[in-house]
């Protein structure tokens, strides 16, 4: 069974809040990586998803260098090895 | 006077900030949270802890807690709207859109009784009630009064959503809590949020027709406080009016003719004279700057009868400051108070408003005020 090694990197603007040293974790779609980076973080999670778990209205998530499609269960397909960017949106400030 | 040092925590757009008085002279103590927008600040009595609400902009609200008086703080637990129930509907608000559960603002905050340790209250937009019993660590959501059809028709005043923005936990019991909502007038429960009724009869909505007007779950009052020594008087400032009950809020009496304006947003009272209130005006409505752009204080001592403009040691016009409904503060003597401006004006007094001196005009824009001796 392949072992999917997905890296995952922040804004360094999270840095204020939480730990953004990057991290490598398992996942087949962009939710189970996440899910993996909150088992490893608990506190990211509030700081990404919503109470009902969709992105952050001004989060954005990349995957290999595209924005991903699905903000509400974040159900996107990553390939193994691949890279995946947690940064904020232009809005909010 | 006391002659101690008085702390005075300011929560703005960009960061909190802390004064601290000493003899007669103010000066800005510390800072925390610098480039972050904070809703609110609020300091628990009981145990010196100091609680900080921020509302950051790309990662959604968040709590932090102080041990040392504002010096360090430390995140704490945030409270989490539940999924939504198969089939609940909620209502459209005015963009259209029902609300969604989800935390948007850390809107009002209260510390329960001296016999109910680790007790906080939560009011938030879009209209959950929390509530913790660990100083904190987790919340609960009051779900009496969430999932009940009263609270579904709550709609936005200031805000897109409705919110809840003033608790008043009762000091003769503290089961007893009153909140303000805008919009969707007072609520009390007097079981510790087992049950709640609403409390706004007498209030008056100049934006509803006029078979409505006294309704009171469409009133919207932006700020509720209760005397401290004589709980049976509460004061509302509200959106077309100044409104106080004496008779524990069996009804509310408006006041009317108070100038330069009876639009505002905060209201303080002293903790030990009921009679005695102080709201800083605006001009109205769709006119949100102060009167003839003259910052004034209003006061009564008479529980309304008759209130003194207070522009003592205020800026000259033109000044064009408004301020929110956490913005101003009275301490725990009744004698200093102390707001804050959307423009990042900052004063104070000692003497209940006689004269002010200027703390700042140019913090960011000010949320809140909170004394830490209150």
């Amino acid at each position: 069974m392949i072992r999917y090694v997905v890296q995952v990197s922040f804004t360094p603007n999270l840095g204020v809040h939480v730990d953004v040293t990057p991290l490598d974790v398992d996942g087949r779609t962009v939710r189970e990586a996440l899910e993996a980076v909150f088992r490893a973080r608990p506190r990211m999670r509030g700081y990404v998803l919503d109470d009902q778990g969709r992105l952050r209205a001004h989060v954005n998530v990349f995957v290999s260098g595209q924005m991903i499609r699905d903000r509400d269960l974040q159900s996107d397909a990553i390939d193994a090895s691949t890279s995946l960017w947690v940064f904020q949106a232009l809005s909010g400030g | 006077m006391e002659d101690k040092d008085t702390v005075l925590h300011i929560a703005t757009r960009k960061g909190l900030f802390r004064y601290e008085q000493r003899a007669s002279s103010w000066d800005l103590a510390g800072t925390a949270f610098l480039g972050e927008n904070l809703s609110l600040v609020h300091v628990d009595p009981r145990d010196g802890a100091v609680y900080a609400a921020l509302d950051t902009g790309h990662f959604g609200p968040k709590l932090h807690r102080s041990e040392d008086g504002g010096q360090t703080f430390e995140e704490i637990g945030l409270p989490a709207y539940p999924a939504m129930p198969e089939g609940w509907e909620e209502m459209p608000q005015f963009d259209g859109k029902p609300i969604t559960w989800n935390l948007r603002m850390i809107w009002s905050f209260a510390h329960g009784g001296d016999d109910q340790p680790g007790r906080l209250w939560i009011g938030s937009i879009p209209g959950g009630l929390f509530r913790s019993d660990d100083r904190g660590a987790t919340w609960q959501l009051v779900e009496s009064l969430w999932m009940s059809e009263r609270r579904k028709g709550w709609f936005g005043g200031g805000a897109d959503a409705p919110g809840i923005h003033s608790i008043c936990v009762d000091p003769r019991n503290s089961e007893h809590v009153v909140l303000g909502v805008s919009c969707g007038g007072v609520w009390r429960t007097q079981d510790d949020g087992e049950t709640w009724e609403q409390k706004a009869h007498g209030m008056r909505a100049e934006y509803c027709p006029p078979e409505q007007a006294y309704e009171p779950w469409t009133q919207d009052p932006h700020c509720v406080v209760q005397c401290r020594d004589e709980p049976t008087t509460f004061w509302a400032q509200h959106h077309n009016g100044i409104f106080v009950s004496t008779n524990d809020l069996e009804s509310w009496e408006e006041i009317e003719g108070v100038q330069p304006s009876v639009f505002g947003f905060p209201v303080a009272v002293h903790p030990q004279d009921g009679k005695r209130a102080w709201f800083v005006p605006a001009q109205k409505d769709q006119h949100r700057i102060p009167k003839d752009a003259r910052v004034v204080v209003t006061r009564t001592k008479d529980g309304g009868k008759s209130f003194d403009v207070l522009d003592r040691g205020l800026p000259a016009p033109p000044a064009y400051d408004l301020v929110y409904r956490h913005a101003l503060d009275i301490d725990a003597s009744g004698e200093r108070l102390a707001f804050g401006s959307t423009t990042g004006s900052l004063w104070a007094t000692t003497d209940g408003g006689e004269s002010w001196t200027t703390l700042s005009t140019h913090l960011p824009p000010v949320y809140a005020v909170r004394f830490a001796d209150r």
